[in-house]
């Protein structure tokens, strides 16, 4: 009995010993990772602030303006302005697209009519 | 164990046997047991307190090491950590009220230059002065052979500029990352951000500091770390910035006038929506200060804020909204205008002759000095005072601008009754556009202070009361009497009803007296009058019409025109619908002579 424990218990420390250096090697590998992606974070946060400035700077009001003034004949695009606000009941209503009539149903009192 | 009992037997009867006593036997072998009895847990707790102290040694060996390597170790980050307080090393960016970018950070490098290191150092002084132009290549050798052995060649440099140095191809030549403060704009809102420049320089690293504007006030904000990297958000619309730098410029232009000033503000709250001082810097490339002459000639000088001129008949309104605020008078009440007024040597004119007398309405309407001065008198200096100080036009604004507790009005060294009479009319006291338009703010808000801020608010700001609801009303109406039929005829925008005030008022000579043909023309307006919503500011410094057989120098016709565009362009653009205006009620009929 007592040498069956001291298997058991033997054999329980070897399985632990594997699981510990699996383990450990698994979280290098994960440390790795998480170091390389943070690497990877922050050049993509560079790059989005070189992309953000850049998209600021085209995008400031004084090129706005010239590029619309070289392709006026295109855009035809002008300055807001007052007259421009509508109201929604300027707005007339859709026209529905009438679906023509095939079978004509004849109605009470047309028929009274031809009576 | 065995147990030796207390009273052998043996003893007991030899004890007998000779006389003696048997209980000392027995008190003899219980001293005994306890004796052994006392050695055996001294032994054991000796042993206990030797364990213990093992152990705290071992406790403070441990603790101690731990110490002593966090304490001589390098700092670093924590890199296993699985979500962290992120620490931004970078200065924030600013943005305006809708989210847009108004400064941000690039990231450069910088040029330096170790000469022991170097090879060719002639060569490479060539071709970086071919590289820029603004070095010279002898001032590089010079440096290049001297003794220093680091030199800053350039603090910013362009990654194309910074290839062109790789071909070089000289060893001695090194680069340092840099951060770098970048304005997209360019020219809007020049005034408002500042700029920013370098402090503490590494190879590695420089520290990236606000020289003015709001980077300078925002500094400690802008570069906190605990923070990260959270965004500044203005009060500043950009689209409206840019229609109003647009218009404002045309109109300086057109009116020759050498500067120019407006000032956009939410009446409720107070935010600076748009502030435009011409000309302007580009803060990328900020120009140095002036070392000599008028600072006012600078770009760097922001007439907004910094500007105190007198402002001439704009303050007006403040004496006839006190009047009206404390009963003296109402909208049509009549006004003694008969000149030209006598106080003492001096004389006050009007522009032209008004006759006898005028409607308070009207003194303000045709713009009448002489009318004002009588009201003033009436109200009296220290009241004057007091109610110019309740809107704040007798300290500096509270504006987060570096530069504005600088800008401080110019009062009276003495507050006489001719001040008083002078001040009513906008003379003897300057104060900048930005005062200009809080102070109206103030009064035809509803009659609530409020104080300029740039930060973006949410909901109304508003101070304590200046003057009642009825007064505002009236001067909102009185204002929009001046456009429909008064001085500032061509500030009518159809659809926005603007009332406003023209105020001309001669440029004082830095030596005493005042130009004859120099001028700050300016229109402070509010819009819709009878709803206000927005005061909007326009300054125009030595403007000249000359569509005219003379040339013409009066608000009127200068900045009222400018200011009536710049309603009509950025109105829209605030949301502001066209509207019919309401008619007015009948207990306030105004009346006309």
């Amino acid at each position: 009995m007592r040498s069956f424990f001291y298997v058991i218990s033997a054999l329980t420390v070897i399985g632990l010993a594997f699981w510990a250096y699996q383990e450990n090697y698994k979280t290098q590998r994960s440390i790795k990772d998480v170091s390389m992606l943070q690497h990877q974070i922050g050049a993509s946060r560079e790059r989005l602030s070189v992309l953000r400035a850049e998209w600021a700077y085209l995008n400031r009001p004084e090129r706005l303006r010239e590029l619309t003034e070289i392709n006026y004949d295109r855009l035809g695009l002008l300055p807001l302005s007052p007259e421009q606000f509508g109201k929604i009941d300027q707005v007339s209503f859709p026209t529905p697209d009438f679906v023509p009539i095939v079978n004509p149903v004849d109605v009470s009192a047309e028929l009274e009519d031809a009576q | 164990m065995t147990r030796i009992p207390l009273r052998p037997l043996a003893h007991i009867l030899r004890a007998r046997e000779n006389g003696e006593n048997p209980d000392v036997i027995e008190r003899e072998n219980i001293r005994a047991r306890h004796e052994a009895m006392h050695d055996k847990s001294r032994l054991r707790s000796e042993g206990r307190l030797l364990v213990l102290g093992v152990f705290f040694f071992c406790v403070f060996i441990v603790i101690g090491v731990r110490m002593g390597t966090l304490a001589a170790s390098e700092p670093r980050e924590p890199s296993v950590a699985a979500t962290g307080a992120h620490i931004a090393a970078g200065r924030a960016d600013i943005l305006d009220r809708n989210g847009r970018i108004l400064a941000t950070n690039l990231t450069t490098h910088a040029l330096y230059a170790q000469p022991p290191i170097m090879i060719d150092k002639e060569r490479a002084a060539r071709e970086l002065a071919a590289i820029f132009p603004d070095l010279d290549e002898k001032t590089l050798v010079r440096q290049f052979s001297g003794p220093r052995k680091f030199i800053w060649v350039r603090k910013k440099i362009s990654p194309e500029q910074m290839q062109a140095v790789h071909d070089i191809g000289d060893p001695g030549l090194l680069f340092g990352p840099r951060e770098m403060r970048l304005y997209p704009n360019g020219r809007l809102a020049a005034h408002i951000l500042g700029g920013a420049s370098f402090g503490r320089e590494g190879v590695e690293s420089a520290e990236v500091i606000g020289v003015a504007g709001v980077e300078k006030t925002f500094d400690d904000y802008l570069r906190d770390p605990a923070l990260d990297g959270q965004p500044l958000q203005l009060s500043i619309d950009m689209t409206i910035q840019a229609a109003a730098r647009e218009v404002l410029y045309g109109g300086m232009k057109l009116m020759n006038a050498k500067g120019a000033a407006a000032v956009l503000m939410d009446v409720h709250t107070g935010e600076v929506i748009s502030m435009v001082s011409l000309p302007d810097f580009d803060p990328n490339t900020r120009p140095r200060v002036l070392i000599e002459g008028d600072a006012s000639d600078s770009p760097l000088f922001n007439r907004a804020v910094q500007g105190v001129y007198e402002l001439g008949s704009v303050f007006k309104i403040f004496a006839a909204a006190q009047a009206l605020d404390i009963g003296l008078v109402n909208p049509s009440t009549m006004v003694n205008t008969k000149g030209p007024l006598r106080w003492g040597k001096y004389r006050i004119r009007d522009f032209h002759n008004y006759g006898p007398q005028l409607s308070m309405t009207d003194v303000v309407v045709k713009s009448s000095n002489i009318g004002t001065a009588h009201v003033a008198m009436q109200i009296g200096a220290k009241r004057q005072r007091e109610f110019l100080g309740s809107l704040g036009l007798l300290e500096a604004t509270s504006i987060e601008l570096i530069e504005a507790p600088g800008a401080k009005p110019l009062l009276p060294p003495k507050w006489s009754e001719l001040s008083t009479m002078t001040i009513s009319y906008g003379h003897g006291l300057s104060a900048s556009p930005l005062h200009l338009a809080s102070a109206y703010a103030s009064i035809l808000n509803g009659g609530f202070r409020v104080k300029p801020t740039l930060q973006r608010q949410n909901g109304k700001r508003l101070g304590d009361t200046v003057v009642s609801e009825r007064t505002s009303s009236q001067m909102r109406s009185i204002l929009r009497q001046v456009v429909v039929r008064g001085t500032a005829s061509f500030g009518e925008v159809e659809g926005y009803a603007v009332g406003g005030k023209t105020g001309t008022a001669d440029k004082p000579k830095p030596r005493g007296g005042y130009y004859k043909e120099k001028v700050i023309a300016t229109f402070a307006s509010v819009f819709p009058a009878h709803d206000p919503k927005y005061v909007l500011v326009v300054t125009l410094d030595e403007p000249v019409e000359t569509s005219g057989s003379k040339p013409r120098r009066t608000a009127g016709w200068t900045s009222v025109p400018v200011a009536a565009e710049m309603i009509r362009r950025i109105a829209p653009l605030l949301g502001l619908r066209p509207e019919v205006e309401p008619v007015q009620p009948t207990g306030v009929t105004l009346t006309s002579n």
